[in-house]
């Protein structure tokens, strides 16, 4: 099996273990999606016009929480070290970090989200608009946020400052995201926000890795 | 020169004031910390 | 790039700088003074009757506010690249100007919009792409703060600038693509009458010379401190 795919699996087993880091992300997504209509009130029109946006934010926020370990694990015990001294370049390395984040957060929250898009009232076009964003657009969250969570990772408490570097660099993709959504609903067409939305994943995906490995560089380093 | 603002005095004043006040204060925060870096130094600087 | 290098050490900056502050912070000084008595001599606006003062700081906040994150995203990349001594320390010196530019633009913004619009807050294109530039600002700046090593920090803030600078063109599309209610360009270009855009230059120019000045004095005491830090490292015994 190549390097990159004994990284993938190896970071999916831990997650796994780990306290289960999907069923946190997914029972925080249920929450706050549970939160946002006590909070709004219950008129149901109101609720499906808002649902692309509270989803977002919540799956963003959701996927947010996993991000401070994603190098921390391995720097604490020595593992990143050796990482970055094998045979696999750090881009594919961090790039493996990355997919294997999405396959455990990023993706299960995907498939929960039709369920929640019950709970405000979405029609069933606009939902699956919402699956469809979530799906293109949680990858872009998990590259992104590698990029901050290899900045911070020597910081101990370095999970406070994540979420302020990265929420900005995320605003296309709600912006994005959402829009389609409401696009949906409109009865307009969704693609161009979906379009859009696959270009800012596809450059996030392509570029981030590169980022993140000089953050894991400089942090191993000096 | 003119000061009648009309109306428009309660937004035209608090943005000049705002911005007043956050301009000169930088400047206050800046020339002090340069005055106590080179204090400081000077301190260092005898004592060798 | 010798002739910068040749700059780039504390020594001749210090010289530098010394002797071309007291010009610089004269010049500011001339040149918003200016701009005040043209502004506030200026009859009203046809359109925005007296509002259009506002604009006089409020356009050179807003300036100002995307000139410095982009002298920080160069110097973030001299520091990589090129390992440049001084752009560091000056990068980090120049952040917090840039986020209170940012402030005041989103200030001044505001105010500027409730007679305008008739509201304090508007989710228009530029207003919220301000709002996140001013997170920008406040993630740059924790991040030097929260890294002890200072090298470290340098290059993991320098990091930082350079994503957000790649950000920034793409939040500003998105923003734009998601709303448009802002006057558009039309505030500095064209729709201005020439009496109105006098002042404004030269108040954006006063802007300007109040950052390098109150820049270079900051760095200048970044420069002082790490000698006495040296000092005390040296001496302490």
């Amino acid at each position: 099996m190549s390097p990159f795919a004994t990284l993938l699996l190896r970071d999916i087993k831990l997650a796994a273990r780990s306290g289960g880091s999907a069923a946190l992300a997914l029972s925080f997504f249920a929450l706050v999606a549970t939160l946002m209509p006590l909070g709004i009130g219950a008129d149901l029109r109101l609720l499906a016009r808002v649902a692309g946006g509270v989803l977002w934010v919540g799956a963003v926020l959701s996927a947010l929480l996993s991000l401070d370990r994603l190098f921390q694990g391995d720097y604490e015990d020595g593992s990143l070290d050796l990482i970055a001294l094998s045979p696999l370049p750090l881009e594919l390395t961090a790039l493996a970090k990355i997919a294997a984040h999405w396959l455990s957060t990023g993706l299960p929250l995907t498939l929960l989200s039709p369920l929640l898009a019950l709970l405000f009232n979405l029609p069933a076009a606009a939902t699956g608009v919402l699956f469809v964003s979530l799906l293109i657009g949680t990858p872009a969250v998990s590259a992104i946020g590698a990029i901050g969570a290899s900045l911070t990772l020597s910081l101990k408490r370095g999970g406070l400052i994540l979420p302020l570097i990265i929420l900005p660099l995320l605003a296309p993709a709600v912006i994005f995201g959402a829009g389609a959504v409401s696009a949906a609903l409109d009865g307009l067409g969704a693609k161009d926000a979906l379009g859009l939305l696959a270009a800012f994943a596809f450059a996030a995906v392509l570029l981030s890795p590169f980022a993140a490995a000089a953050s894991v560089r400089l942090n191993l380093g000096s | 020169m003119n000061f009648d603002m009309g109306t428009y005095g309660a937004y035209i004043w608090p943005a000049y004031g705002v911005s007043a006040l956050a301009l000169i204060g930088a400047t206050v925060w800046t020339v002090l910390a340069w005055r106590r870096a080179k204090t400081r130094l000077a301190r260092l600087e005898k004592r060798i | 790039m010798q002739f910068l290098f040749r700059y780039a050490n504390p020594h001749n900056f210090m010289r530098l700088s010394g002797a071309v502050l007291p010009f610089t912070a004269i010049a500011t000084a001339l040149c918003i003074g200016t701009a005040l008595y043209l502004g506030f001599t200026a009859p009203p606006d046809y359109q925005q009757g007296r509002t259009v003062l506002i604009l006089f700081i409020h356009v050179p906040a807003a300036t100002m506010a995307m000139t410095v994150y982009g002298a920080i995203a160069i110097l973030s990349l001299l520091s990589l690249v090129w390992r440049h001594p001084l752009s560091d320390t000056a990068a980090r010196a120049a952040a917090p100007f840039g986020a209170l530019f940012t402030t005041l633009g989103l200030i001044t913004g505001s105010l500027w919009g409730k007679p305008m619009w008739g509201t304090y807050w508007v989710w228009d294109a530029r207003l919220t792409s301000f709002l996140l530039l001013l997170f920008l600002y406040l993630g740059y700046m924790a991040l030097w703060n929260a890294i002890e090593d200072e090298s470290r920090a340098a290059r993991a803030a320098a990091i930082l600038a350079l994503v957000g600078a790649v950000n920034i063109p793409i939040i500003k599309f998105s923003v734009n693509w998601w709303n448009t209610l802002h006057q558009g360009e039309s505030i500095v270009s064209g729709a201005l009458a020439p009496v109105f855009l006098a002042p404004l230059l030269i108040m954006m120019l006063g802007y300007l010379l109040l950052f390098l000045t109150l820049w270079m004095i900051r760095i200048r005491t970044a420069i002082l401190e790490r000698r006495a830090r040296n000092l005390m490292q040296g001496g302490a015994a």
